[in-house]
């Protein structure tokens, strides 16, 4: 046995250090595997090996009877109803509050981030305390022979509640940090406000806008709690497809049709982080 | 008034100032603002008494209870498996990487009603991790258990979507030079890391503990919804408006939006501390 130089002991002591951060690299990834694999991956999968439990045969006719197409008919209405309108108003928020001051402009920053941080059960709540029979504007829809809730117009405005923050908080911070320059200058230059917009501002956003509008979308389709106050729950008529899946699966728990409703969901949702996951890399989010 | 004019004036070069702030007003007060004004003008013009009658009520204090508890302890959960995640994905290079941090974003993509629908057949005593925890002894469907896990579950990315950008700021010659200056492993990680990563970490918990406390769809279907056992306070609500109930619905609800909007501050606290110790870093 050989003495060690210090500079041995401080290289063998550098190795010992080295050797023990690639263990506790090892043991904390396989921990964060594992974890994942049975929160997240587990109830994913689970999905399809019921739906596919009687084979594709029997995952198209659970699919494909009328009060399930009826609500995946109804979903598609909805969102495609939703989706633009939010676009609109995303671009309005930031347009205003990116390229304006004026006072108050914090406060309604907050504001539109509401819809984010509050159940969407208070957001169905409030539509019925506003027009729902005793609700305030109850008389008056009712002398004028309005239906707004239990029918579409409801579920609709829910659903534009409950999703209005996410194309304003994808467009809004971008629109900041690229400043107003450029659009500046083309105003100078005699452009039009559209042609300012169209030309100047939406190239630059547009990867934004674009993944703001899927994250909307994945969240307007799978949209329950706030649906299931304003919708009255009628299968066949005001049944979303989140809606339908809970009817279906308290029908008959052990069945392939609440999971085979189910998985279009989850197919929706995985194709949407599928689309974000791609984005994210054009439009430089992280 | 004219100092605030001119004031103003130099930055609205650009067009579109009113027809944009002016959709934006309109589409707020409509959308957002009227129906929540409803809701508190509702909840509020029922008289003191009957809502603090309706608020201490067993049921409503129950709810209320059960709601606080599984949120609380779901949200401790998220704190130290949101830590484990942002570390393991921002500090280690291994094959799926990229594949597991995509996955950290299905709780939010995928909607409350299949998480709840997959979570509860998956701890059923049918399903795949129900049979061995019944026999273990168990039972985590239609109990407290069942509405942690829908509710972890759910609020999943806040801890770790808040905390991974931080740990990717940190510069890593602060590591370094504790490293060379004698400091173990966990000292490091203790002294160095946590101070810069703490404002946006308990940020994080406090927005998945708002998630938690507000989540509807995926506990409803794990709960089994037992007054006084399993019900939480959204479900409570819901209940009250399927009675009829208006006011209990109403009160009910006012508490939620409550909680929510403090949360919602204290988040914007930590937001704003985390924002200042980024820069300052810098």
């Amino acid at each position: 046995m050989t003495v060690m130089t210090a500079q041995e002991q401080v290289a063998a002591g550098r190795h010992a250090a080295m050797a023990g951060e690639r263990r506790t690299a090892r043991v904390l990834i396989a921990l964060a595997l594992v974890t994942t694999a049975f929160l997240i991956l587990a109830p994913l999968v689970y999905i399809f090996w019921r739906a596919f439990a009687e084979g594709t045969s029997g995952y198209w006719a659970a699919i494909t009877t009328p009060e399930t197409l009826h609500a995946i008919w109804l979903t598609v209405i909805v969102t495609v109803v939703v989706v633009p309108v939010n676009v609109a108003f995303g671009i309005a928020v930031a347009w205003a509050i990116a390229r304006f001051r004026f006072p108050g402009r914090g406060l309604l920053m907050t504001i539109v981030e509401i819809p984010f941080s509050i159940s969407p059960i208070i957001a169905g709540i409030s539509y019925l305390l506003l027009y729902g029979r005793q609700g305030f504007l109850g008389p008056f829809l009712r002398e004028h022979d309005i239906t707004i809730l239990f029918a579409l117009p409801g579920i609709i405005l829910v659903t534009l509640f409950v999703t209005a923050p996410f194309v304003a908080r994808e467009v809004l911070p971008l629109m900041l940090a690229k400043g107003s320059e450029q659009e500046e200058a083309a105003v100078t230059l005699g452009a039009r406000g559209w042609q300012v917009f169209r030309y100047v501002t939406l190239p630059g956003i547009r990867w934004a806008l674009l993944y703001g509008a899927v994250l909307c979308a994945a969240r307007a389709v799978g949209e329950f709690g706030g649906v299931s106050v304003v919708s009255g729950r009628v299968a066949g008529q005001t049944n979303t497809l989140p809606l339908q899946i809970e009817l279906l699966y308290n029908e008959m728990s052990t069945s392939v049709a609440a999971f085979a409703a189910a998985s279009t969901l989850t197919m929706i949702a995985i194709v949407a982080l599928i689309a974000k996951t791609l984005l994210d890399s054009r439009s430089g989010h992280g | 008034m004219t100092v605030a004019l001119a004031r103003i004036r130099p930055k609205r070069v650009l067009p579109g100032f009113a027809l944009s702030l002016g959709t934006t007003l309109l589409y707020v007060s409509v959308i957002i603002l009227i129906p929540i004004i409803a809701l508190m003008i509702s909840g509020a013009g029922i008289g003191w008494d009957r809502f603090v009658r309706i608020v201490t009520s067993t049921r409503t204090l129950d709810a209320l209870r059960v709601t606080v508890t599984a949120a609380a302890i779901a949200t401790v959960i998220n704190a130290f498996y949101g830590l484990l995640m942002a570390w393991v994905l921002t500090r280690y290079e291994f094959r799926g990487r990229a594949l597991l941090d995509a996955m950290m974003d299905i709780p939010f993509a995928l909607p409350t009603a299949v998480a709840g629908l997959a979570l509860t057949s998956l701890f059923a005593s049918t399903g795949w991790f129900g049979g061995p925890l019944e026999a273990a002894g168990i039972q985590v469907v239609y109990a407290l258990p069942g509405i942690i896990i829908a509710m972890t579950f759910t609020s999943v990315p806040f801890v770790v979507r808040a905390v991974q950008p931080v740990l990717e700021d940190l510069d890593p010659a602060l590591e370094e030079a504790a490293k060379t200056l004698g400091a173990t492993p966990w000292q490091t990680f203790s002294k160095v890391i946590l101070p810069a990563i703490l404002p946006a970490w308990l940020g994080g918990c406090t927005v998945s503990m708002a998630r938690s406390m507000g989540e509807f769809g995926a506990v409803v279907f794990i709960a089994g919804n037992l007054p006084g056992k399993t019900e939480i306070a959204s479900l409570l609500a819901f209940i009250r408006l399927q009675e009829y109930d208006y006011r209990g619905a109403s009160v009910i609800a006012l508490i939620l939006l409550v909680f929510a909007l403090l949360l919602l501050l204290v988040s914007n606290l930590f937001q704003i501390r985390a924002a200042r110790y980024r820069e300052g870093g810098k």
